[in-house]
């Protein structure tokens, strides 16, 4: 493979905390030097690609993406969903085991991992079902899935609710030293519900669940962590009160990580407004309290990880009365854009707002990418720090357009993604 | 009894265009608009106690009943109103046709809006499905009951018994009892009764009652004595068994025994509080049939009546305003 030379660029590297400026050279899919400060001669004979000044970041590992491939096609397929992420700037997708049929043996995780190398778009990995078809009862065979790849092992949105169950799931995984996420969500207090209770939920009449679902079933959760020694994250927190119970866990030194979607960072539950379905969402949206309380864990470092929470679902499925619509919003092309609001609205650090969509999930997962460091996988993204994007929904690339950022304006805009060294978007 | 060339005169000078294009919640009112609507339903309330009961004001006009949800008393009570205003009345089966073959609330309002009516009336199990609707179709949206979002015709039609049997509602302690949580009736009220300037209380055990319902403007009571005492008006509400998740009462003997309405109860109230309900009933759960059957006390059978004369009004000033603006 012919080398490249990205010069003239910012280079934002949460990993090692550089910030500044300087130029990549990459050979063979990997970066053969990392230069720091005014631009280098560069041997003749390759490629140079100047960056203008621009921003140059490793590419964004999003380990929460949704697809309908297998079994529901028409809602998104591997193709359409690694398309999405490379116009994103993401350059490392993994895909969640709520498949039809569900990605509980290790067949379907090498079925997932093949195709995503035969796109040659993104890199694709999937997350193995913790239990088998995602029922929540026996445990899935997350050694051999394990084996095939699987980066770690989730019943996705679905609550492990039988406590014993998930004890044998964490102390069996923890022989793998296999990562096991769940979501804190009480599944009785949860039942039905559409919203947060509060006044909102009530003025409209929805069927709201209380904030400290989540805490109480996170609360559980981590007692078996304690209890069984297993590596966990906490898939999708988004509230205040699980935020402490998380902060109060780990200065117990247990090994727990945490993720956020980007959707609980940029809206909260006054946008659900009049009955918007693109906002109808899982984990609900919470009051500006709670967004408030998830950018500052963000900040400090307390949560690990953003996700796109990509979730597509076709018209037919949100064109419904808010109760009915299917929950969930896709993010992949609007992930960065997103994010970088938290760096021009409220005042993170653009190392800050980056770590957690690069180094973090890359050190939680074992990823050799995230880093823009001699060696690692060239798998890079090229942005513009201040352009305006307004979302149009319908020119997404993914087969669904349920974006709740449809019409906004985002600042921040992805001029170009790489992965493995080969320009991709 | 006024004679009927006068009623005919009274209801066409009464006519107002409706506030809004839809009817969609009770907050789509304001002060004057309710007081012109009451001052029309009640010339509609004259009209409808002769014996020749039609009018051409919605003449060639198309209104569609659409229920999602069973409901015998809010559409037959449409229906009618539609009907005596010369309206050509369709009342669509949908739970049993299309729904079932799949097809979404959207698909069915485009299908709707291509027949080309003036008015829909919708009833859903879905909060917000009125106002889906509306966004989706080109004619006036009357919404009769959405999930557990609003009944604003009901609240329109309890404001109107109430003032006939008061004179003004302004002033007035009312108790709204039972299961406030699961109950758009209850949403509806508290928004127009308070506008018209009464006072509200909600009353019902804490599972029933949401924990924020303080901050509608009401006091909230969980003791149906203290609850009461110094009411004009106590309207009682149907305990909704079909929309309860789970356990939120023990019994309903149990909740009678607390909750529900006899004479003993009502007591507690000033001495010439009136009852209502906005039925259907469940008689000896949330009320006593003594209660609900004693006219001298009971609004309830008042409460039928009166909504197809504020159906009758909200449907004319629909259609008049819809008029108006061609």
């Amino acid at each position: 493979m012919s080398a490249v030379a990205i010069l003239n660029a910012r280079l934002l590297d949460p990993a090692t905390d550089y910030a500044g400026p300087g130029a990549l050279l990459i050979e063979d899919g990997r970066i053969l030097e990392v230069v720091r400060g005014a631009a280098t001669q560069v041997p003749a004979g390759i490629e140079v690609v100047d960056a203008g000044g621009k921003c140059l970041a490793p590419g964004l590992i999003d380990i929460r993406v949704k697809t309908g491939e297998p079994g529901a096609e028409p809602k998104e397929t591997l193709k359409s969903a690694s398309l999405s992420a490379a116009a994103g700037g993401v350059s490392t997708i993994v895909i969640q085991p709520d498949t039809d049929p569900a990605v509980d043996d290790p067949a379907m995780v090498d079925f997932i991992q093949r195709r995503g190398v035969a796109l040659n778009l993104v890199n694709v990995f999937a997350a193995g079902a913790a239990t088998k078809n995602r029922d929540g009862q026996r445990m899935a065979e997350i050694g051999l899935m394990d084996e095939a790849g699987a980066l770690y092992f989730t019943d996705g949105d679905k609550v492990i609710a039988n406590s014993r169950t998930l004890q044998r799931v964490m102390s069996y995984a923890a022989a793998f030293n296999a990562l096991i996420a769940c979501r804190p969500a009480d599944p009785w207090l949860t039942e039905g519900a559409v919203a947060t209770s509060g006044e909102l939920a009530t003025r409209l009449g929805l069927s709201g669940a209380p904030a400290i679902a989540e805490r109480i079933q996170l609360e559980r959760d981590l007692a078996l962590v304690e209890q069984t020694g297993a590596r966990f994250l906490v898939d999708q927190i988004s509230t205040a009160g699980a935020l402490e119970t998380l902060a109060r866990a780990r200065a117990k030194g247990l090994e727990v990580a945490a993720s956020v979607s980007i959707n609980h960072l940029c809206f909260n539950e006054i946008d659900i407004g009049d009955y918007r379905t693109f906002y109808r969402l899982d984990p609900p949206l919470r009051p500006e309290s709670d967004r408030q309380a998830l950018i500052e864990a963000v900040r400090d470092g307390l949560i690990d990880v953003i996700t796109s929470a990509h979730a597509p679902a076709p018209a037919e499925d949100k064109r419904r009365p808010f109760g009915e619509a299917a929950p969930g919003a896709v993010g992949l092309e609007t992930l960065l854009s997103a994010a970088l609001m938290l760096h021009h609205e409220d005042g993170l650090e653009l190392l800050d707002v980056l770590r957690p969509l690069t180094h973090g999930p890359a050190s939680l997962l074992g990823l050799e990418s995230g880093v823009l460091a001699k060696g690692a996988p060239a798998d890079l993204v090229l942005f513009d720090l201040n352009a305006p994007v307004v979302v149009d929904a319908a020119k997404l690339k993914s087969k669904s357009k349920n974006s709740p950022f449809d019409g906004r304006m985002l600042q921040g805009k992805v001029l170009g993604t790489w992965v493995g060294g080969r320009r991709v978007f | 009894m006024t004679d009927s060339a006068t009623v005919t005169d009274l209801i066409s000078e009464r006519l107002i265009p409706f506030p809004s294009p839809h009817f969609l919640s009770a907050g789509d009112l304001n002060p004057p608009a309710a007081l012109g609507l009451l001052d029309l339903a009640d010339a509609f309330v004259d009209f409808n106690r002769q014996s020749a009961k039609s009018l051409d004001l919605m003449h060639g006009r198309t209104v569609v009943n659409i229920f999602f949800e069973n409901s015998t008393r809010t559409s037959s009570s449409f229906e009618i109103a539609a009907k005596r205003l010369g309206a050509d009345v369709v009342t669509m089966p949908v739970s049993a046709s299309s729904v079932a073959k799949g097809e979404t609330l959207i698909d069915t309002a485009v299908t709707l809006n291509a027949m080309k009516p003036d008015i829909l009336v919708i009833r859903h199990a879905s909060s917000g499905a009125a106002a889906l609707l509306s966004q989706k179709v080109g004619c006036a949206v009357v919404n009769a009951g959405d999930g557990r979002h609003e009944h604003p015709t009901q609240a329109l039609l309890d404001l109107l018994s109430l003032r006939r049997a008061f004179g003004d509602v302004g002033g007035l302690t009312i108790a709204i009892c039972g299961d406030i949580a699961h109950s758009r009736v209850a949403r509806s009220n508290v928004i127009l009764l308070s506008m018209m300037g009464a006072r509200v209380r909600l009353i019902g055990p804490p599972t029933l009652v949401p924990g924020d319902a303080d901050r509608w403007g009401c006091e909230v009571f969980h003791d149906m004595r203290e609850g009461l005492q110094g009411c004009d008006v106590v309207m009682m509400l149907r305990l909704q068994l079909e929309r309860m998740e789970g356990a939120l009462v023990p019994s309903t003997r149990e909740y009678f025994r607390f909750w529900g309405l006899d004479r003993e109860k009502l007591a507690w109230a000033l001495p010439h509080a009136r009852v209502m309900h906005p039925g259907p009933m469940n008689r000896g759960v949330e009320i006593d049939s003594d209660v609900a059957d004693d006219l001298s006390v009971s609004l309830i059978q008042d409460q039928v009546e009166m909504g197809v004369a504020a159906r009758m009004a909200i449907l004319a000033s629909l259609a008049n305003l819809r008029g108006a603006a061609r």
